[in-house]
């Protein structure tokens, strides 16, 4: 593999530009036209599974978090790199509380009340993606991650020890 | 929401008819779950394979689901797809869910 890693910017064959007005339908909408796309790219059904899951959870959490029913758009930018895709998420919703991603820690829940019903989405993205980083600049969110695509495996869990 | 019914005895089998279990639709699946849930039941299984994606605002609809459920009645789940599975373990809701590979009849578990 010898495509450069700092294209990064740059116009490239492998790279994708897309936006989208920030709710959940238009979020589900970009999922089903990106799949396709993503699926040429990354050729393990479980790290396209993943990457699937972790582009629903970073969408979604700006639909219900950063804009809250509030009108705003948000674009999505992928490049591909040796190690993977690499997605850059912007938005000009809410920043972070504290300016930092939830740690995504799942509380010990038991078959009772006090079971979780939220909280499963920041474990889902910290546990998927990696080199995952957040800045807010101008009153934008900008949120990078990477998604491995490792041409030759097969099967097996990303991220995972 | 499309949810097939079916029964085993006092079990109520309930079969998503959808692909996706998402932020878009998670409220329209728990309100048409509370109404299952209301019939009277021994258990309530919900057969998931058709449903190809599930995220975490699905996942808390059935944790939620299974919070409007009595003591001593189970909401139980089948047939989960490679990605619903992978969401399922990963947020270790596999542990507290008890999990059967299909719903259908054959499986003496679930009649």
């Amino acid at each position: 593999m010898t495509m450069p890693d700092s294209a990064e910017g740059k116009a490239h064959p492998g790279a994708i530009h897309c936006w989208l007005p920030g709710d959940a339908f238009a979020v589900r909408a970009t999922l089903a036209q990106l799949l396709p796309r993503l699926a040429e790219l990354i050729p393990c059904e479980d790290d396209l599974g993943a990457a699937e899951i972790v582009l629903a959870e970073v969408l979604n959490n700006i639909v219900e978090h950063a804009y809250r029913g509030r009108r705003g758009d948000i674009e999505v930018d992928l490049t591909i790199t040796p190690e993977g895709v690499r997605f850059v998420v912007t938005d000009s919703g809410d920043p972070f509380p504290d300016r930092r991603l939830p740690s995504g820690r799942l509380v010990a829940g038991r078959l009772t009340d006090s079971l979780p019903e939220g909280g499963f989405g920041w474990h889902l993205i910290r546990n998927l993606s990696r080199e995952l980083h957040y800045e807010r600049n101008r009153g934008q969110n900008r949120l990078s991650f990477l998604l491995p695509a490792d041409q030759s495996r097969k099967r097996g869990e990303i991220g995972r020890s | 929401m499309n949810l097939a019914v079916e029964w085993q005895g006092r079990t109520m089998i309930v079969r998503v008819e959808e692909t996706r279990i998402d932020a878009a639709v998670a409220i329209l699946f728990k309100d048409a779950m509370r109404e299952m849930v209301a019939m009277p039941s021994d258990r309530i299984i919900l057969d998931l394979s058709r449903v190809a994606f599930l995220d975490s605002s699905g996942l808390g609809a059935v944790v939620a689901v299974m919070k409007l459920m009595d003591a001593g009645r189970p909401l139980e789940i089948a047939g989960l797809t490679p990605t619903v599975e992978k969401v399922f373990r990963l947020t270790r809701m596999d542990r507290v869910f008890t999990i059967h590979p299909t719903a259908g009849a054959g499986d003496d578990d679930a009649r």
